[in-house]
C-alpha cells in the first residue's frame, strides 16, 4: 500500500496519494496486451524479472489527480501449476513471492468470449486465490458477429465475481473496468470450484459452467478457408515463399528513404556541432566519438522499424502461426523448429532485436540454439564493409547477361555463406552440446483477425526504444572507448598519427597474427575497431588512409584498400567478416537474454576461430590460384 | 487410427510424457474430447487438430500418441 499525504496550502486540508496494484492475467490469445494497452498508453515499459528470461509490462492509469493503478500485464497462462517458467514467475507475483514486485491487490482476468470453454480453465485456479478478481471476456464484437451469445448475470453468480463483456480493440464496454479499478476490491464469493490441481476436473467444470451461461460463435468461415490457403501443398510454401521475399525487400528497398533521411539528420547535425563548437578534444570526442557512434545505430532504426511493423502485422494477423507450421519440419531437420524462423529471419536486418524474438520459443533447449545461430544470418551492418570490398576489387561483369552482375553474385555468395554456416553450426549443436531428441512442438494456432493499429503502434514503439537503449547504451560506451585510444597519447594537445597512437599499437601488435590471412597493421586497427560494431571498420579505414568523411568518398577509399589488400586479402576479409562476431550489442543481449556470461563468450570464442580459420584458408586458395 | 482430412474422432487418451499430455489437456485434448484433423504442413508434420473451436499444432510423433477412435 502506498500513500503519501501533502498539504493543499489553500484549503489546508491534505490530499492522500493512492497508487494500486493490480495484475492482469489470462490465456494466450485473449487480447489481454491491448487492453493493456488501453489502459496505460504510452505509459509503459518492459521490465525484466530477476534471473530469468521472462518480460513483463508495467504501466499506470491515472483514475484521477490523486488515484492513479499500476497495471502488471503477466505473460499468457492456461495454469497456476508451476511446470514452465511463465507459470511459476506469474504465481510467484500473484503470492507476493516475486522481489522487489509489489502483491497485487487486485486481478483482471481476461478472457476470449468466443473461447469460453477453453479459456475458463485458468479461471479456477486464478479465483481459487481469493483475490479481488474482476472477470473479463473479451473479443466481444467477435463473438456477437458470428452468432454467439452469454449471460454475464449468470457468469458471474458461477464465479463469485464481477464479469463485464468487452472488446478492448474496439473500445467497446470499458465502463466497468474503470469502476472496478477505482472502487474498493471486494474478495471473490465463495463458490464451488474443482479441485485445484486436477486438470480434467477442471476442465470439466469449465465446460459444464460455459454450457450454462455461454452459446459458443458460429465457426468463422474465413478461418477455415484461409487455413485451406495457407496450409495448402502447393499455395502454403509459395506464399510462405512470398513472405519471406517480402521481408527482404522491406529490409533492403522499403526502408532506404527513411534510412537515407536518418543518416542525412545525423551528418547535418554533426556537421553542425562540427562548426559551432570551437576547436578543441571535447569537440572532437563529441563528434567523433559519440555522434558517429550512436549515429551508427540510429541509422538501422527504419530498417528495424519497417521489419517489425511487417512482422507485427503477421503476427497479429494470425498468420505467422501458419507459417511456423510450415517452417517446422524443415527447421526441425538441423535441430530447430518452425518458431525460430521468425527471429532468424529478423536477424537478416540486425541480430539484436532477433535474439529478443525469440523470447516466442518456450522450449529452452531449442531458444538456445536459435539464439547461438543468429549471428551468423548477414546483418544490415555488414553490408558496407561487403559493399566496399566488393566495389574495390571484384571488376563489375555480366554473368548472365543482364540478369546477374558478378558484383551482386558474389553479395549474394556472401550470403549464402552466412546461412550456411547458420545451419551447419545448427547441425553441430544438435549432434554435441546441445543434443536433444526432437521436442514436442504444440502450438496452439489462433483465428485470422484483423491487427490493431493502435496495438501494433504501441509496440513497435516499445521495440525502438529497447533497440535504441540496447544497441546504444553499448555502442556509445564503445565508440568513447575506441576515441581515446585513437587519441592517446596526445600531441600537442591533438590527436596523434594513427600509426602512433594506443589504437595503432594494438594494430601492430596483432600484424603477426593477422599476416597468414593477408592483413596488415592497417587492417589490424581496423578489426580492433570492428570488434565493437562492424561497419565501425568503414570509418576507422577512411582515418587510417587519411581520407575525409570516408563513408561519402568510397571511390577514394576503395583506392586506398586496393594499395593495402591483395586479392587474396580482399577475399580473406570478406570471409573473415561473414562470421565473426563483432558486435557488442549482440554479445550483451544473449548474455541478458541467457542470464550469464558464458554463452555470448563461446559464441564469439568459436565464432572468431571460425573466422580466422576460414579467413586464412580463403586466403592461401584465392593467392595460389590468381597470384 | 489416423484421421483424414476433415474427420472426427474421440480422444480416448494420451501415450505421452506428463508434462506434454498435461499442457495437451489444459488445451483441450482430454479423454472424451471431439477432435477434428484439419489438415498438415505440406508433408505431413506437423499435423493440425481442431478441438473446442481453436486449431492446434502438433509435430507428428507427439500426435502419433494421441489415441483416437473413429465415430
Amino acid at each position: 500500500m502506498n500513500g503519501a499525504a501533502s498539504s493543499d496550502l489553500k484549503a489546508g486540508s491534505v490530499h492522500v496519494f493512492r497508487r494500486k496494484t493490480v495484475a492482469l492475467v489470462g490465456p494466450p490469445n485473449s487480447g489481454k496486451s491491448t487492453l493493456f494497452n488501453r489502459l496505460t498508453g504510452l505509459r509503459q515499459k518492459v521490465a525484466n524479472y530477476p534471473g530469468v528470461t521472462v518480460e513483463h509490462h508495467v504501466g499506470r492509469l491515472s483514475l484521477s489527480p490523486t488515484v492513479s493503478v499500476d497495471i502488471i500485464d503477466l505473460p499468457g497462462i492456461y495454469s497456476l501449476d508451476p511446470r514452465s517458467e511463465d507459470e511459476r514467475v506469474t504465481r510467484d507475483i500473484l503470492f507476493g513471492q516475486a522481489p522487489g514486485i509489489t502483491k497485487p491487490e487486485a486481478i483482471i482476468l481476461v478472457l476470449d468470449s468466443t473461447n469460453l470453454a477453453r479459456h475458463l480453465v485458468v479461471a479456477a485456479p486464478v479465483l481459487g486465490l481469493g483475490v479481488p478478481t474482476l472477470v473479463v471476456l473479451n473479443m466481444c464484437d467477435d463473438l456477437h458477429g458470428r452468432g454467439g451469445q452469454l449471460d454475464t448475470a449468470e457468469l458471474s453468480q458461477r464465479l463469485g465475481a464481477p464479469v463485464a463483456l468487452i472488446s478492448a480493440a474496439k473500445n467497446l464496454g470499458l465502463e466497468p473496468v474503470f469502476e472496478f479499478l477505482d472502487g474498493t476490491f471486494a474478495i471473490p464469493k465463495p463458490v464451488e470450484l474443482p479441485v485445484l490441481n486436477n486438470v480434467p476436473q477442471c476442465r470439466e467444470w469449465a465446460v459444464k459452467v460455459s454450457r450454462d451461461t455461454w452459446k459458443s460463435p458460429r465457426p468463422s468461415p474465413w478461418s477455415r478457408r484461409l487455413d485451406g490457403v495457407f496450409l495448402h501443398p502447393l499455395w502454403g510454401p509459395l506464399v510462405f515463399l512470398a513472405v519471406v521475399v517480402a521481408v527482404f525487400q522491406t529490409i533492403f528497398t522499403g526502408a532506404v528513404p527513411l534510412t537515407a533521411a536518418v543518416q542525412a539528420g545525423v551528418n547535418a547535425s554533426g556537421s553542425w556541432i562540427q562548426s559551432t563548437l570551437p576547436d578543441s578534444l571535447f569537440r572532437s570526442l563529441l563528434v567523433e566519438g559519440v555522434w558517429d557512434g550512436v549515429g551508427s545505430v540510429v541509422v538501422f532504426l527504419p530498417q528495424i522499424l519497417v521489419l517489425f511493423l511487417f512482422i507485427g502485422i503477421l503476427e497479429d494477423s494470425g498468420y505467422l502461426a501458419r507459417a511456423a507450421v510450415i517452417a517446422d519440419r524443415t527447421m526441425a531437420r538441423v535441430g530447430l523448429q518452425g518458431k525460430a524462423f521468425i527471429p532468424l529471419l529478423s536477424a537478416y536486418a540486425c541480430a539484436v532485436p532477433a535474439i529478443m524474438a525469440t523470447r516466442t520459443i518456450e522450449n529452452k533447449r531449442d531458444r538456445m540454439a536459435t539464439i547461438l545461430i543468429a549471428p551468423f544470418m548477414t546483418c544490415s551492418a555488414r553490408l558496407p564493409v561487403y559493399t566496399l570490398v566488393i566495389a574495390a576489387f571484384i571488376p563489375s561483369r555480366a554473368l548472365l547477361g543482364p540478369f546477374l552482375n558478378s558484383r551482386t553474385a558474389a553479395m549474394i555468395g556472401l550470403y549464402l555463406l552466412g546461412f550456411l554456416a547458420a545451419l551447419i553450426t545448427a547441425r553441430l549443436l544438435n549432434s554435441s552440446v546441445l543434443k536433444s531428441a526432437r521436442s514436442p512442438f504444440i502450438l496452439e494456432m489462433p483465428p485470422y483477425r484483423w491487427p490493431n493499429l493502435r496495438s501494433l503502434g504501441l509496440r513497435l514503439f516499445d521495440r525502438a526504444m529497447a533497440f535504441l537503449k540496447r544497441a546504444g547504451t553499448v555502442i556509445l560506451g564503445v565508440a568513447i572507448v575506441l576515441w581515446v585510444l585513437a587519441h592517446v597519447p596526445a600531441h600537442d594537445g591533438h590527436a596523434p598519427p594513427i600509426q602512433e597512437s594506443l589504437a595503432g599499437a594494438i594494430g601492430r601488435s596483432v600484424e603477426p597474427l593477422l599476416r597468414p590471412l593477408g592483413f596488415d597493421w592497417r587492417i589490424g586497427v581496423g578489426l580492433v575497431t570492428s570488434l565493437a560494431a562492424r561497419e565501425v571498420i568503414v570509418g576507422t579505414l577512411g582515418t587510417i588512409y587519411g581520407i575525409e568523411n570516408a563513408e561519402d568518398n568510397s571511390a577514394g577509399l576503395a583506392a586506398a584498400l586496393q594499395q593495402n589488400l591483395t586479392l587474396g586479402g580482399a577475399v580473406a576479409l570478406l570471409v573473415f567478416f561473414a562470421f565473426a562476431m563483432q558486435c557488442m550489442s549482440t554479445m550483451a543481449v544473449v548474455r541478458r537474454e541467457t542470464g550469464s556470461w558464458k554463452f555470448p563468450i563461446l559464441q564469439f570464442t568459436f565464432m572468431f576461430t571460425l573466422a580466422y580459420v576460414c579467413a586464412f584458408a580463403a586466403n592461401r586458395i584465392v593467392t595460389a590460384l590468381f597470384g | 487410427m489416423t484421421l483424414h482430412r476433415g474427420e472426427h474422432g474421440v480422444l480416448r487418451r494420451l501415450d505421452l510424457p506428463e508434462d506434454v499430455a498435461y499442457r495437451l489437456m489444459l488445451l483441450g485434448f482430454v479423454p472424451g474430447a471431439d477432435v477434428e484433423f484439419s489438415g498438415s504442413a505440406p508433408g505431413g508434420d506437423p499435423r493440425v487438430f481442431r478441438v473446442e473451436g481453436t486449431e492446434v499444432a502438433l509435430r507428428r510423433e507427439t500426435a502419433e500418441q494421441m489415441i483416437i477412435d473413429g465415430n
